[in-house]
């Protein structure tokens, strides 16, 4: 198999002691990160991208930072399931559904096997995922290389009706946040025709407003306004784990094998689909909870109840990374960050990475598999010193990340005005959350608008202006007609259910 | 609610009305601003401000539904977006932080830095002196270890740094 042996060729790029060293750090960090309140995947990822410029500039370099980068991701998503369980708190919105169960078995003394559980499950879950990784991004990336720009453009819209439809929440306030994203994206120089855009005559907007930045504001500084608004005070169970409890966890764990299958492809599948992990973590604790035999008994702290949910985030968190290597569409805000690396590295994400820098892809995807290993190995171990951080007073630890926070910002560009770009995002963060606006479609249409702007004009510039040119072929037309579906689905699925209803009646 | 502490500083719907006119503003920025551009179709191909006009239309709508949703809606007048004293917790931290961000400038990165942490300590910690001056200097000592030293990430100094000759 072709695919084994580039994954071979990858492992041997992964498995250098500099690699295996950078991918341990990352995962510690990232642990670290998903534990402290204000600090995420996408958010921490972002402080610590400046810190892989010079990095990235030595040979072989751009490899050694994506796997130092996203095993903070694989770290950050282990992470979110401490807090959730020990302390009932969800670091990440896809560790919501982990609380359900995880800190109901916590308060019954048995966090430990709460926590094998949900480490186990997402190691698991993220196992699946990269798998379908292996196997799948080749061909979608060898099936991407005949997309011209009218193509691309409806992957972006697809994306970006997915999140419309798919997200569940209030449409109008998805589509307000994605288009506000869309015009920041916009401001500044235009590449096509050198026409400054909405800078209004500020010389600081000429460069426009970078993603990152945005990333830093509205999941950092909003987090820590909005956990100072519930209290400063965590109280949490006491994270005892030795390896008899793991071990008999661990025999637990087989009986739940439906479940597991059945959430790492709900996790698969809804990864791909922007926006996907928390949908898919709720949906697949729904679906245990109605066919498991235990189902009365969940909420009420079962193991089975741990299992679902982080199998599914973490088989979705993984996926989100499949777009974003094979067509540069990136399924997560960490994902989207991600991708804002391999830009500022000087890579073009997409399908031609598979061609032209097949040593990067692989030995990414390599570390797909190891980084998991040792973050299984790293929470396993290590659970109460984690736990251990969040009984740092709030007092100290709240303006130690603010000053984090602002340190990222400032290395991105040098630039002063960053931070105080920083503190507004915050601001906005803070009530777009309380308000309902989900703040990802903004993060991914400020990271895409430009590319998705660039395609659509080259796409309209085909064809003299008629966007007809959306569905000029099987290919782009099934593209535009899937996105046109999906953006329409809450509708379509209202009509549908009135329909059987009648028939019913 | 009439007792003075969990009193509503301000109702949902009058937040959820102010955030939305906000929004409806800024795209009729971006309009106007896609308008002096030229949103139509050029000699070459569409104008600069073809697709910002279509974006800045769409925030228009959905800003006008998200308005118009809110004024409808009667029930959320009566729920609290922010009690005031939740309201006062959040600017005991956003106040000095603006503080403390616009200080950089002036005292550098790491003084700037000490002083911020040493005043949350102080006033939401009530810790002693004993402890916030160690806690506080040596965050910003670890900081400086780990930007200038070991990355070599040079942040911002100021006149202290100067003084030491770090520079």
């Amino acid at each position: 198999m072709e695919e084994i042996n580039a994954l071979l060729g990858g492992f041997s790029v992964a498995l250098s002691p500099l690699n295996l060293m950078l991918m341990f750090v990352g995962v510690i960090l990232g642990i670290i990160i998903g534990v402290l309140p204000g600090l995420g995947g996408a958010n921490g990822v972002a402080i610590l991208l400046p810190l892989t410029f010079s990095m990235a500039q030595q040979p072989g370099g751009t490899t050694s930072a994506i796997i130092l980068l996203s095993c903070i991701y694989w770290g950050a998503l282990f992470g979110g399931a401490i807090t959730s369980i020990l302390f009932n708190i969800p670091g990440e919105p896809w560790s919501v559904a982990t609380t359900f169960d995880g800190h109901p078995l916590a308060q019954k003394g048995r966090a430990g096997a709460a926590l094998t559980a949900a480490f186990t499950s997402s190691f698991i879950g993220a196992l699946i995922a990269v798998i379908m990784i292996t196997f799948l991004s080749p061909v979608v990336a060898s099936f991407a290389l005949k997309f011209g720009p009218p193509e691309f453009f409806a992957v972006y819209l697809l994306t970006f009706c997915a999140f419309v439809g798919m997200s569940g929440g209030n449409a109008a306030k998805t589509v307000a946040s994605m288009m506000i994203g869309f015009a920041l994206a916009a401001v500044g120089l235009d590449s096509v025709t050198g026409t400054l855009r909405l800078t209004f005559g500020f010389t600081s907007l000429l460069k426009g407003f970078d993603f990152l930045i945005a990333v830093i504001g509205l999941f950092g500084i909003g987090e820590i306004l909005e956990t100072l608004e519930e209290g400063l005070a965590f109280k949490g169970a006491s994270a005892k784990i030795n390896a008899k409890v793991v071990l008999e966890t661990w025999k637990e764990l087989p009986k739940y094998w439906a479940t597991s299958l059945r959430s790492s492809a709900v996790g698969c599948f809804m990864g791909i689909v922007p926006g996907g992990a928390t949908p898919a973590s709720f949906m697949s604790y729904g679906l245990a909870r109605r066919l498991s035999k235990d189902g009365n008994q969940f909420g009420n702290g079962v193991v089975e109840g741990v299992v679902a949910p982080e199998t599914a985030a973490h088989a979705a968190g993984t996926s989100a990374l499949l777009p974003m290597i094979t067509l540069g569409v990136p399924g997560s805000p960490t994902a989207a960050v991600l991708l804002g690396g391999l830009l500022i590295w000087g890579l073009q994400p997409g399908p031609l990475l598979f061609v032209e820098k097949p040593d990067f892809v692989w030995g990414l995807i390599a570390s797909m598999y190891l980084g998991n290993i040792a973050g299984l190995i790293v929470v396993l171990t290590c659970v109460p010193l984690f736990a251990a951080i969040l009984r740092i007073p709030f007092s100290i630890i709240a303006p130690v990340i603010i000053v984090i926070c602002a340190i990222g910002a400032y290395t991105v560009h040098n630039s002063m005005f960053d931070v105080y770009l920083m503190v507004v995002f915050g601001v906005v963060g803070y009530a777009f959350k309380k308000l309902g606006y989900p703040l990802a479609p903004m993060v991914l249409a400020l990271v895409l608008g430009d590319r998705a702007e660039e395609n659509f004009r080259n796409a309209i510039k085909g064809s003299q202006g008629d966007l007809a040119v959306f569905f000029s072929n099987s290919l782009v037309g099934g593209l535009t007609g899937l996105a046109l579906f999906l953006l329409f689905w809450p509708l379509i699925r209202t009509l549908w259910r009135a329909l059987l209803g009648r028939r019913a009646a | 609610m009439e007792n003075g502490t969990d009193r509503s500083a301000a109702s949902t719907r009058a937040v959820e009305i102010g955030v939305a006119a906000v929004i409806l503003l800024f795209g009729l920025i971006v309009v106007i601003d896609s308008y002096r551009l030229g949103a139509q179709w050029g000699d070459d191909g569409p104008q600069p401000g073809y697709f910002p006009l279509y974006v800045g239309l769409l925030i228009c709508i959905s800003s006008s539904v998200i308005l118009g949703r809110a004024v409808r809606n009667s029930a959320l007048a009566g729920e609290s977006f922010v009690s005031r004293e939740e309201l006062k917790k959040i600017l005991t931290v956003l106040l000095p932080t603006v503080v403390y961000v616009s200080l950089i400038v002036y005292l550098g990165f790491y003084l700037a830095s000490t002083l911020y942490i040493a005043y949350f300590m102080w006033q939401l910690g009530k810790y002693s002196w004993i402890k916030i001056v160690p806690v506080a200097a040596g965050v910003s000592i670890v900081f400086f270890l780990i930007f200038e030293v070991w990355f070599q990430v040079p942040l911002p100094k100021g006149p202290l740094e100067a003084a030491l000759g770090l520079n």
